[in-house]
């Protein structure tokens, strides 16, 4: 469990890292954290030929207060969101969802941003991210650009940065009043990737939901946004009869893959299971 | 059966500290990172490091290696295959002569022509360092023949499957039939007969260090030289001066601290051998270690076994007879030198080993399969045996309505039968079930965890209790291994030897291998001899330093390698209490050797210190009396004789609670009460039985090795295969009943593997407590995962 060879550059600026993915294409790979990347080169997963650290370079890394938003630098450590007052304040969701990624020793190295554009299809801050309705910033050679969570997760370990770009922060749009949100997720083990999990962010009033988001994480080959049965919330109260039919509407309308913990029939009924313990507190508290 | 009458003097000692929580004595070294593990041990520029190019099908033959661009990427040293490494060693077949008719095919240490398992070592690259090796073994070119394989033991016998290997015929390996009583009387007899299928999945041992080995030939003395990660020093001495046809002094094994090895480190791997023989080849030494992801496709896999299980009892609850039939595949070879065929065997020799019954019936059919190597791992056969047995007795407690307690007391043997013999005519020396039960009952509080359990089913909540009573085969005489023929040691033994300034060096053939066999040791050698912990130095794992022993297995360390260290301690103290005498002009039976010192037998007072004993008999012999020699190194060897094993027992329990909507199952608590005899170290048995029971949580739970029809491992990683963490387990409550074993003064017998062997039944039963008022059939499928609970439950 070796990697192959490959060349290691220290970025002090962005345009370091430009320069490098400019070069090396396809060869170069962005270095955050390196608790996924390291893994798959380890596994000779990947070859690439040239790794570039992007952990000191400046001004990618923290939790800013930008008036609506919390604006996240790709470089956050996972550990650094996990115990932010920012963020217990204002992206409940997050604060929830962050003690079940991986384990401390992970958080303390693994990044916001790394998790973001790595996209595991199992992983939760994407998923919160597109419940959030999360605005990824990518910068390049020819300047920034901001792409929607729900447009930046492409597909399968995909998103929307290109070549010889990076992503460098995301905004997350703090709670607004009248909206909760809940987070829940199956995992055989503590810390591991869940079978399926649930990021939900509601609006509630006078114990009656407005709109919202029910996004599912390990239900697809990235963030499932479940639009039709999220759209059955509105205006109703919770009751079993709508945890029944939403539960319903969610076999329909998921389809998830199957993998050595779950089929699909599994993945789909525990979908409707976690709704209804997710959202009963929401509509109570 | 003989009646023993032990001497204890050992625990009758002054000083004494036999039962004391000694903290381990290596503890320090080893949480400071001062530890030598095989890889941590440096040879210099010209080790070579190997990578072996495994075999990416489960069955394939070789029809060409190209080395060529491998042998020319930067930093190659050697690229070597089978039939190279074949000119300089013989191959190993892996039977014993008494599991009559198992057979095995030559195995080399690289296939000479046919992978037989997806991940088999196929060729050697000898590199300058491990990842140029691992470069250059992804240029090894191999034009491959893929073969079917076989992977299903149920159709590895059928005609037209194909035969593994053609010398031998078929994919049969062993069949041992037994028959025992009249079953079919018992089954007209009784009242219920009820009949069960349990599956016991492939898993395997992880331990914190991999398989490693450093092997250094020295041609110039014809030495081979090998820092081994291995449980058994002497027996790999063994196997590899046979292999490589040199004489047995010739090769020095030296195993120093082992990171692990729960049985996985005590076999004959073949990329292991094949380290040594490249090192024989390229007259340098050569390392190997083993990654994680090569460990799960090479280490020892184990269980995966198929039993239809039968039980008659009558209506009052008296079991009337047990009957299996077991199968199992072993992957493509019986491992050497101790056999694939133990695991069934076990189970065959101890199935219903708690209770008293006359009528036994048994099949154990064990095939050839194309995945890897199964052998001996932790409490091997055991937990198959106690699940088993113990689901069966539960499901004899539905049909008969008796409580499953009641039914185990009804039927447990009784405390005062012994000695006696099981059901298939195993001696017992003496066991303790019905005390354990007693013990673990008023642990849990049997009648109030019923209670909370019931009053919760009320308000949907699903837990269940549990029960698993169990024998453990420990202390093994050399009917194990040795009357087979295999030359592993059952006796063990000490060397102590006092210096100069009065303190105690001990040599012991038992082994360490971060179970705490240092401290064990310390234990009885302070207080066989009569000095503190603190002046000694334990020396183990050095086939050069250490009198030859059998090592870890078994749970035999500490009984069986304890007893000859206190044998030895005692004739070194005699010895020195004759020089003492000596150097005193006093009769040596009015002296005691008492905390580092010679004291007056009788009063206690001081005459003479250990540091002056060494000083005048090393450095002024001239001043003793003439004709006085003072022999100061004793050395005893110990092996039972009377019963082939110092059975051990005890009972576990299992509370839990299953979420019906998930399927995902909480261990709420655990608590085994076992009796192994003499407490040597209360902490450190309670450390093996915890451990023990998480590696069976485990296998109940969470841990297989999940192959496709093709023989391809599906999970040979972390994050895929599941190994139980402190996050998902229980709370673990130990209690002990002492029943020394009287074979040996120090009256121990061993505790590394009953916790594993009762726990996966606990758990079952649990389970199905839980599951048995919602209309569940009971599961009997392991692991239980969250993925069959919900369809025992007709929720997916
Ligand atoms: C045992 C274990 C368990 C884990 N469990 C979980 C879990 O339960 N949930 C979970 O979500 N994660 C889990 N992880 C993954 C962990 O959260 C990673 O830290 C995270 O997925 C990637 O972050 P990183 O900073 O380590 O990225 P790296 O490993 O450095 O990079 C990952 C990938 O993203 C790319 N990348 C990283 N940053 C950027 C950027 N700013 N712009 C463009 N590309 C970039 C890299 O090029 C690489 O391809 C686990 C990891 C381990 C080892």
């Amino acid at each position: 469990m070796k990697p192959a060879p490959f060349a290691y550059v220290r970025a002090e600026t962005l345009d370091d890292v430009f320069r490098v993915l400019d070069e090396r294409g396809d060869g170069a790979r962005v270095l955050a954290g390196g608790q996924s990347l390291v893994a798959t080169l380890n596994m000779r997963l990947s070859a690439p030929e040239v790794l570039v650290d992007i952990g000191r370079v400046a001004g990618l890394a923290g939790i800013e207060d930008a008036g609506d938003t919390l604006r996240i630098g790709a470089m956050t450590r996972h550990v650094e969101v996990e115990t932010s007052e920012l963020a217990a304040a204002h992206t409940p969701l997050l604060a929830s969802a962050m003690p079940h990624v991986a384990h401390p020793a992970i958080r303390n190295r693994g990044t916001f941003g790394g998790s973001i554009a790595f996209a595991d299809p199992a992983a939760e801050l994407p998923a919160c991210a597109v419940a959030l309705g999360a605005r990824m910033t990518i910068a390049g050679r020819g300047g920034s650009r901001t792409v929607d969570a729900d447009s930046f997760f492409r597909g399968l370990y995909e998103t929307a940065v290109g070549p010889g770009e990076v992503l460098t922060a995301v905004e997350v749009p703090k709670i607004a009043a009248g909206w909760r949100s809940g987070f829940m997720e199956l995992a055989r083990r503590h810390g591991d990737y869940a079978i399926i999990g649930l990021a939900a962010h509601v609006q509630v009033d006078g114990g009656r939901f407005g709109g919202g988001r029910l996004v599912f994480f390990g239900a697809g080959d990235r963030p499932v946004s479940a639009t039709r049965s999220a759209a059955l919330l509105e205006g109703e109260a919770w009751s079993d009869a709508l945890a029944a039919r939403i539960a319903d509407e969610l076999k329909e309308e998921l389809d998830p893959f199957e993998d050595l913990n779950a089929d699909a029939a599994m993945r789909r009924h525990l979908a409707g299971v976690l709704v209804g313990r997710t959202l009963a507190p929401l509509a109570a508290g | 059966m003989t009646d023993l009458v032990a001497d204890r003097w050992i625990l009758d000692r002054p000083n004494s500290y036999i039962g004391r929580s000694v903290p381990r004595p290596n503890a320090p070294r080893l949480a400071e990172g001062r530890g030598t593990f095989v890889d941590d041990v440096e040879l210099g520029r010209r080790t070579g490091h190997a990578a072996f190019v495994r075999s990416p099908h489960a069955h394939a033959r070789i029809r060409s290696i190209d080395t060529e661009a491998a042998r020319a990427a930067p930093g190659v040293i050697a690229v070597v295959t089978g039939r190279e490494l074949a000119e300089i060693h013989d191959p190993w077949v892996g039977v014993l002569t008494h599991l009559e008719g198992l057979k095995s095919a030559p195995q080399y240490a690289l296939p000479l022509d046919t992978a037989t398992w997806q991940g088999e070592a196929v060729a050697a690259v000898v590199a300058e360092s491990r990842a140029k090796a691992e470069d250059a073994a992804e240029l090894v070119a191999i034009d491959w023949e893929v073969r079917p394989a076989v992977t299903d033991p149920a159709t590895a016998l059928d005609p037209d499957t194909t035969v593994i290997h053609e010398s031998l015929g078929d994919n049969l390996a062993w069949r041992r039939n037994a028959n025992f009583g009249d079953v079919e009387a018992a089954y007209a007899e009784a009242d219920h007969v009820i009949e069960e299928t349990f599956v016991f999945a492939r898993h395997t041992g992880v331990c914190v260090e991999p398989r490693a080995i450093l092997a250094d030939f020295n041609p110039a003395e014809e030495q081979l030289t090998v820092w081994h990660n291995t449980q058994c020093p002497h027996m790999i001495q063994n196997i590899l001066a046979t292999h490589y046809r040199l004489d047995e002094h010739r090769v020095r094994v030296i195993a120093r601290d082992v990171g692990g090895s729960f049985g996985i480190k005590v076999h004959t791997y073949a990329d292991e051998i094949a380290t040594a023989g490249l090192s024989i080849l390229l007259k340098r030494p050569v390392k190997f270690v083993a990654d994680r992801m090569e460990s799960f496709v090479s280490d020892i896999h184990a269980r995966d076994h198929r039993v239809r299980g039968t039980i008659a009892v009558r209506n009052d609850g008296a079991i009337l007879a047990f009957e299996i039939d077991a199968l199992t595949g072993i992957g493509p070879y019986s491992m050497y030198p101790r056999t694939s065929g133990i695991e069934a065997n076990q189970i065959v020799n101890l199935m219903g080993g708690p209770y008293v019954f006359d009528h036994y019936r048994a099949q154990a059919t064990v095939v050839f399969q194309n995945k890897n190597m199964m052998c001996q791992y932790r409490a091997v056969g055991h937990p198959i045996k106690c699940a088993v047995t113990e689901g069966l007795v539960d499901s004899a407690a539905r049909a008969t309505g008796l409580d499953p307690a009641e039914l185990r007391r009804r039927n447990l043997r009784a405390d005062d039968s012994y000695p006696c013999r099981s059901a298939q005519g195993l001696p017992f020396e003496n066991l303790s079930h019905q005390e354990s039960l007693a013990k673990l009952l008023e642990a849990m509080d049997y009648e109030a965890l019923k209670a909370e359990r019931d009053a919760l089913r009320e308000r949907g909540v699903h837990r269940g209790i549990g029960l698993a009573s169990f024998i453990e085969v420990t202390n093994p005489s050399a009917m194990f291994y040795g009357v087979g023929g295999a030359r592993i040691s059952a006796q063990d033994g000490a060397t102590m030897r006092l210096d100069a300034r009065g303190n105690v060096f001990v040599a012991t053939g038992a082994t360490e291998q971060g179970q705490g066999m240092e401290a064990v040791i310390s234990q009885v050698a302070a207080t066989a001899v009569g000095v503190p912990p603190e002046r000694l130095r334990i020396v183990t794992g050095d086939t050069d330093h250490t009198p030859y022993g059998g090592g870890t297995w078994a749970s035999r360390a500490a009984g069986i390698g304890g007893e000859a260290v206190a044998q030895a301690g005692r004739a070194l103290r005699q010895q020195i209490l004759r020089a003492a005498a000596a150097m005193l002009q006093e009769e040596a039976a009015n002296l005691d050797l008492r905390g580092g010192v010679v004291v007056d037998a009788a009063t206690g007072a001081e005459r003479i210190g250990l540091d002056e004993i060494g000083r005048i008999c090393y450095y002024r012999p001239d001043t003793l009396p003439d004709g006085f020699q003072a022999e100061l190194v004793a050395t005893r060897h110990y092996v039972p004789r009377k019963y082939p094993f110092a059975f051990t027992n005890g009972a576990q329990a299992s509370y839990l609670e299953v979420d019906v909507e998930t399927g995902f199952i909480t261990l709420i608590d655990h608590w085994c009460v076992e009796d192994c005899g003499t407490v040597i170290n209360p902490l450190l048995v309670d450390e093996q039985i915890r451990g023990g029971i998480v590696q069976g949580l485990g296998g109940a739970l969470f841990e297989e090795c999940v192959y496709d029809r093709d023989g391809q491992m599906l999970n040979a990683n972390m994050a895929d295969y599941l190994v139980p963490m402190a996050a998902e387990l229980p709370d673990m409550k130990c209690g002990h009943v002492e029943s020394p074993t009287a074979e040996s003064d120090l009256g121990a017998k061993g505790a590394g593997e009953a916790g594993t062997c009762g726990a996966p039944a606990a758990v079952m039963n649990a389970l199905n407590d839980a599951l048995a008022p919602l209309g569940a059939k009971p599961l009997t499928d392991m692991p239980f995962t969250p993925r069959k609970v919900l369809r025992a439950l007709g929720r997916i």
